[in-house]
């Protein structure tokens, strides 16, 4: 597992091991990645869109490990947040889908390109 | 033994549990099919299943053995994984609901492991239920979508889009519960129903203080019976209407599969009910020392069953009724003798009233079922978001009016 | 290899798998499925840090009404599997051991950059807790995504809706 577990040594451990922040984060930049590649190289229009879920949901891993490691309660209160908009934004963004799939009859982002030629 | 437990507390304590609620659940599941078709046959005036074993007793055994063995089929051009991965998820997420649901005040101790009486006591345990609840949609929704037929295709859709408009006044309709509770925890939300108003009538969140609520049971039971796709609100998988809905092109054991689960969110909803609205394990009779008498009424409804069942089978019609009736009637009245013995009647009050109500609320179920004609779908929809919504939301606007007023 | 820990590697296979399975299927439904799969694990993830309402509030808002809506959509709309394309050789040859060799770097620098944080085991964080940020100090955002909520659902009817419906 490339978890980078030979750099997480708990230098401030006192007591029973837990899982180190940088897990998490390194964990959440992993899901980042994939989503932009999902992003880049589906050619779906509604498998694009979930990437950015994908996207969405790892930036909410981090606010998360971050809120847990440093004691505060805002980043959780910001995920909350995150998730709300996020439930807005996939709304109507299939919305969107829906009326574009009805006018140019198909699904391929690669075939959605008038104003290109 | 004892250190053995304190080192593997999941294998001594969790373990067992599951294994029990699973078995008396599974068996549940079973003679609750026999229960629908014997009350419905009674409302329309006719017997049920009368010669599998006595009194039809026999019959899921039939009906089970007889879906272990019917062909499996899977309709051409469906996705096979989709196809298989459906019934599955009904059935596991239904019966994972279960878990969080207490059944009993007290903790009980097992090779000195002290275990309260719920496989898992969490803080968020309601929560995690409407989370199970939400998710099931998903069995519906892909049943439907992979049988590649368009009877399968509407009816999934129907069903699903029903499903999801209902969870909505349904999450709603017990936030007042909630408000009043202070708590997400399923046995603190009991354990806040005690107390009696006057010394005689329960404290239950029903009748309780600072406002009752009737308006949230009303709405949470619409909903949940909507929620669990059944009658009235069954449009989208009665057989009179869409050929069957979602489970049209399912055989054997995955339609079984589909029916276990909608038995099992049957009792999921019933004990949900018994525990937001009529104080769950508590009994209905005050606590104090000139009611103790009532601590023996388990023991007494279990030795009058015993009796009767005694007197009604030894006059059965055939010979396997009058040796297995009166044998059920015989551990009927053992058990009734069981409850009196000392120690016993306080483990066994919490469980029995919690079994009697949901008991109850099954019977209203069935009833509705027998009872009522269905809704047709666009009134279905038009009654969640129009009727149920607004008025969860102004049950939750109420009750919070009533807490703030009483707590100044 | 504590317990925590062990849970903490399950989790984050079943999430990159599914996050892997994402790209790699070819319908839409199983990429919406592997998706699903994805943020189950992160609400397992959420409780493991103690966030349990978090964790509850992603099973029901994010996996169980927002992938819902999206398989509506693949269902509605008759959505089919894509054709495969060919990865081009100079993805497969340089960018994927590229890419390995900049996550090995990334992982280095968070775990140098976070090691000094402090190390104390989750508590679960209780739900009056975070309600009492929420409706108190971040009132006003509040009442401003509920605003926002609003005019998504108008939009999205708006848009949805059919030229020559009644």
């Amino acid at each position: 597992m490339k978890r980078g577990a030979r750099l997480d040594v708990d230098l401030n451990c006192s007591g029973g091991v837990v899982v180190p922040t940088s897990y998490y984060l390194l964990l959440s930049a992993v899901l980042f990645g994939l989503g932009v590649v999902a992003f880049v190289f589906k050619r779906n229009i509604i498998t694009v869109f979930m990437s950015i879920e994908l996207m969405l949901n790892a930036v909410n891993l981090a606010f998360v490990a971050f809120s847990r490691a440093l004691g505060q309660l805002q980043g959780q209160v910001f995920v909350f947040f995150v998730i709300v908009v996020a439930a807005a934004e996939a709304a109507v963004g299939l919305a969107i889908i829906i009326v574009i799939s009805r006018n140019r009859g198909t699904l391929n982002v690669e075939r959605v390109d008038s104003l290109k030629h | 033994m004892n250190e053995f437990a304190a080192q593997h507390p999941i294998l001594v304590v969790a373990l067992p549990k599951i294994v029990v609620v699973l078995f008396v659940l599974l068996t549940a599941l079973a003679y609750l099919t026999w229960f629908e078709r014997k009350v419905v046959a009674h409302i329309q005036a006719r017997w049920g299943p009368y010669r599998v074993g006595p009194h039809g007793l026999l019959q899921p055994l039939a009906d089970g053995l007889k879906f272990l063995f019917k062909e499996d089929i899977t309709p051409a051009g469906a996705d096979k994984f989709v196809y298989f991965l459906a019934p599955f998820l009904s059935l596991s997420l239904a019966i994972t609901s279960i878990a969080v649901i207490p059944f009993g005040p007290k903790e009980f101790t097992v090779f000195g492991q002290s275990t309260p009486l719920a496989i898992a006591n969490l803080n968020i345990g309601l929560l995690i239920l409407f989370a199970i609840t939400s998710m099931g949609v998903y069995g519906v929704a892909l049943a439907g979508w992979s049988s590649n037929s368009k009877y399968s295709l509407l009816g999934g859709l129907r069903s699903s889009a029903q499903m999801v408009s209902y969870e909505l006044a349904l999450t709603m309709s017990v936030v007042g519960v909630v408000l009043m509770a202070g708590t997400f925890n399923l046995g603190e939300i009991v354990q806040a129903q005690q107390g009696f108003h006057w010394g005689i009538v329960p404290r239950w969140n029903l009748i309780g203080s600072p406002m009752p609520q009737v308006l949230g049971f009303f709405l949470f039971f619409t909903a949940a019976v909507a929620e669990t796709n059944r009658a009235p609100f069954d449009l989208a998988e009665a057989e009179q209407e869409l050929v069957g809905g979602f489970h049209t092109e399912y055989a054997s054991f995955k339609f079984a599969m589909f029916f276990m689960a909608e038995y099992s969110s049957m009792i999921t909803v019933s004990c949900l009910a018994t525990i937001l609205f009529f104080g769950g394990w508590l009994s209905p009779f005050p606590q104090t020392a000139a009611w103790t008498w009532t601590h023996y009424i388990p023991a007494a409804t279990f030795a009058l069953a015993g009796i009767a069942l005694i007197v009604h089978g030894v006059r059965y019609l055939t010979i396997l009724g009058r040796v297995v009736l009166p044998g059920l009637g015989l551990v009927l009245c053992a058990l009734g003798a069981l409850f009196t013995r000392p120690g016993v009647p306080e483990f066994v009050q919490g469980p029995f009233w919690f079994l009697l109500k949901i008991a109850v609320f099954i019977f209203v179920y069935v009833w509705l079922r027998g009872t009522l004609p269905r809704f047709r779908y666009d009134r279905l929809m038009n009654f969640g978001w129009k009727v149920l919504l607004p008025l969860s939301i102004l049950n939750v606007v109420i009750t919070s009016l009533a807490i703030v007023l009483t707590q100044r | 290899m504590t317990p925590q820990i062990a849970v903490f590697l399950i989790l984050a296979a079943v999430a990159v798998a599914g996050a892997v399975s994402l790209i790699l299927q070819r319908h839409p439904i199983h990429s919406a499925l592997s998706l699903i799969v994805v943020m189950v694990a992160l609400a397992g993830l959420y409780l493991l840090q103690g966030a349990e309402f978090i964790a509850a509030v992603q099973i029901i808002v994010y996996s169980g009404a927002i992938m819902v809506l999206f398989v509506f959509v693949i269902m509605l709309l008759n959505a089919g599997a894509e054709e495969l394309t060919n990865l081009s050789r100079m993805a497969r040859f340089v960018g994927v051991p590229l890419g390995v060799v900049f996550l090995l770097e990334i992982a280095y620098w968070i775990a140098r950059a976070t090691s000094h944080m402090a190390q104390t085991s989750p508590q679960a964080v209780s739900t009056r807790d975070l309600s009492t940020l929420l409706f108190r100090d971040y009132v006003f955002p509040f009442e401003l995504t509920s605003f926002l909520i609003l005019i998504a659902l108008l939009g999205a009817l708006v848009l949805a809706r059919r030229e020559d419906s009644d």
